[in-house]
């Protein structure tokens, strides 16, 4: 399986450079570079919650969080880690 | 009265209140009227003539904001250009209107360098961001930095060089040959239409207004130039991606006026808004597409005191109409009645009013009715004609059909041309289709608007490929991406094996749109 970071890059590519990756870099900002609009964010997250099993809360939506691919890698692993403690604490 | 004076008035009688808030700049009047003062006579000094036409190319920041007053301030016509448009279009618009001058960023100068050589009116480019443009290569334009001229220009107000029914702005939107064209909007037209528009709204000096959408689209332009003339605050976003930053800024700078389209509605609507209390939140107003009546039970009932308005309009006089809170429950499909000091009536083909249930063309009368559009005379008789009064008088003919029931409330029905009204912006289908077709993959191409509920209609491209070449749908959309605005690129492409014709061998978009195949 690919790293988090290429998994999440290649989903950006895909759904919103429609495959042009471009000089396309993992610590570029996508509000600034106009990569996701407020449309695509609704699509980003939805990917996010179905693929990696996390529940994005509205607190949530920020751009340290979600303005690139590092962030978004960064944040998929804290909320797995978290999610993943909950789960354990509440089995126990 | 003309429309710079509307931050001079703001910034005589509130000159130490914060005009304008974007990001971590808070700006008071007497700061941006000097700002706009020094950028004013900077153009001056470089040459600018009355009525010269001065292109702003960036996002929203507050310099664009000082391009607009600085323009009118030294007697020149503004036009705001979407910081999404590619650079072909962007040539084509500022050889359109012969602009003598372009605002832009450093940032956006890099990627329109390719225009210095096509582009011979334009003599002055101003650069924001930058106060070193040693490493620029000028070619043949003369570059100043917009940090340079705060430093060094005077703050005085310059002398007024013009009347109200000069030309303050020209707003380009998507023409039906598929070439943009600038619909051409005076002084008067603007201060008349921010006049009703802030009457209706009850806007007072109080009012702290959050704007999200482009200074580039009227809506959005119209939040800044009614914030001003009220004496108000203005909270100018760069766009709109990230619910939660919308609502802690809201709460933050206890924002009074919210204007929304139904594209932010779904997405604020995502959020549990139940959990935030807005107690300054006076008013939320849309425009564009009519709010899906879910958006509006759910707005209702996460901001129960505030006050909703659904409104409609076209660049060519701004808006048209709205529909009063108190109705909104009783016609929730309406977009209401005319503005004050306007009058809107239906008719049919042949110009004769239409009454109650009856549908036909909408047409407009009043002093917010564009002058026309830049040079093209066609197009503008086609669009203002004769109102049939014993005076010499042209009205609007807004190409759009409606109906209206027995107290006069109006209900749009659809359009009369093929033109695609697509998150509020109109979309010509030849300008994609033209787009499309420089695909060299492509044998045809057809547009069509389908129905959608959050965006108005949405954009669907049909298309065949010639022999032996293959192409995706991703392909189609890559390509488009590259050529055109953002909301200009389709929201579905479908690769067919071929097209509906009629009888005279064009693609019938008529079949594209019903989904049939076929020929009528």
């Amino acid at each position: 399986m690919q790293p988090l970071e290429a998994q999440l890059k290649q989903f950006v590519i895909d759904n919103f450079l429609f495959g042009n990756q471009n000089g396309f870099k993992n610590d570029h900002s996508f509000l600034e570079r106009g990569i996701i609009d407020s449309t695509g964010m609704l699509e980003l997250i939805c990917h996010l919650e179905k693929t990696y099993q996390i529940k994005v809360q509205d607190s949530e939506l920020v751009p340290d969080n979600l303005d690139s691919v590092n962030r978004l890698a960064a944040f998929v692993l804290r909320k797995q880690a978290a999610e993943t403690m909950g789960a354990s604490a509440s089995a126990s | 009265m003309q429309v710079e004076q509307f931050l001079e008035q703001s910034a005589e009688r509130y000159p130490d209140k914060v005009a304008l808030i974007c990001g971590t700049e808070r700006l008071t009047y007497v700061t941006i009227e000097a700002r706009c003062n020094q950028l004013a006579n900077t153009l001056l000094s470089g040459g600018l003539n009355r009525w010269d036409r001065v292109a702003i190319y960036m996002e929203n920041s507050p310099e664009t904001a000082f391009g607009i007053f600085a323009a009118l301030k030294a007697g020149g016509v503004f036009l705001v250009v979407n910081a999404t448009t590619k650079v072909d279009k962007l040539t084509y618009i500022l050889n359109n209107c012969r602009a003598s001058v372009l605002i832009t960023t450093q940032k956006k100068l890099n990627e329109i360098r390719e225009a210095w050589v096509q582009t011979p009116y334009l003599q002055t480019v101003i650069v924001a961001g930058t106060d070193d443009l040693s490493t620029i290569d000028p070619i043949d334009k003369k570059m100043i930095s917009l940090e340079q001229a705060f430093a060094t220009a005077s703050a005085e107000r310059p002398a007024r060089r013009c009347i109200d029914i000069d030309l303050a702005a020209l707003i380009y939107t998507s023409g039906s040959t598929g070439k943009p064209k600038g619909v051409m909007v005076t002084h008067l037209n603007i201060v008349s239409a921010a006049t009703s528009i802030t009457t209706y709204l009850e806007n007072t000096p109080e009012d702290v207004i959050i704007n999200l959408l482009p200074l580039a689209f009227d809506y959005g332009l119209y939040q800044l130039l009614m914030a001003f003339k009220m004496g108000a605050t203005l909270v100018l976003e760069r766009g709109f991606a990230y619910a939660f930053v919308l609502i802690e800024t809201m709460l933050r700078e206890k924002v009074t006026g919210l204007p929304l389209v139904p594209t932010i509605s779904s997405i604020l609507l995502q959020m549990d808004l139940r959990k935030y209390q807005f107690p300054q939140l006076r008013y939320i107003s849309n425009t564009a597409a009519a709010l899906p009546t879910e958006h509006i039970r759910q707005l209702r009932a996460s901001f129960p005191h505030v006050k909703i308005f659904s409104m409609y309009g076209l660049t060519e006089c701004k808006r048209v109409s709205y529909l009063p809170p108190d109705q909104l429950d009783i016609r929730p499909r309406s977009v209401g009645r005319g503005m004050p000091n306007e009058e809107v009536y239906i008719v049919d083909d042949v110009g004769k009013r239409l009454g109650p249930g009856e549908t036909g063309e909408l047409v407009v009368r009043g002093a917010n009715v564009m002058k026309g559009y830049w040079e093209l005379p066609d197009e503008t008789s086609k669009m203002l004609r004769d109102g049939g009064f014993p005076w010499p008088e042209k009205v609007l003919h807004t190409g759009d059909l409606f109906t209206n029931d027995a107290e006069g409330y109006l209900y749009w029905m659809g359009r009369k041309d093929d033109i695609i009204k697509t998150r509020g912006e109109k979309v010509s289908p030849k300008e994609v289709e033209d787009a499309i077709y420089a695909m060299p993959q492509i044998s045809d191409a057809a547009v069509v608007g389908v129905p959608d509920e959050v965006l108005g209609s949405a954009i669907k491209a049909f298309v065949t490929v010639k022999p032996g070449a293959t192409l995706t749908e991703r392909d189609v959309l890559r390509h488009c991406k590259e050529r055109l605005e953002d909301f200009m690129i389709p929201k579905f492409v479908e690769i067919r094996e071929s097209m509906p014709k009629t009888g005279t061998g064009k693609i019938s978009k008529r079949a594209l749109a019903l989904n049939m195949e076929g020929s009528e």
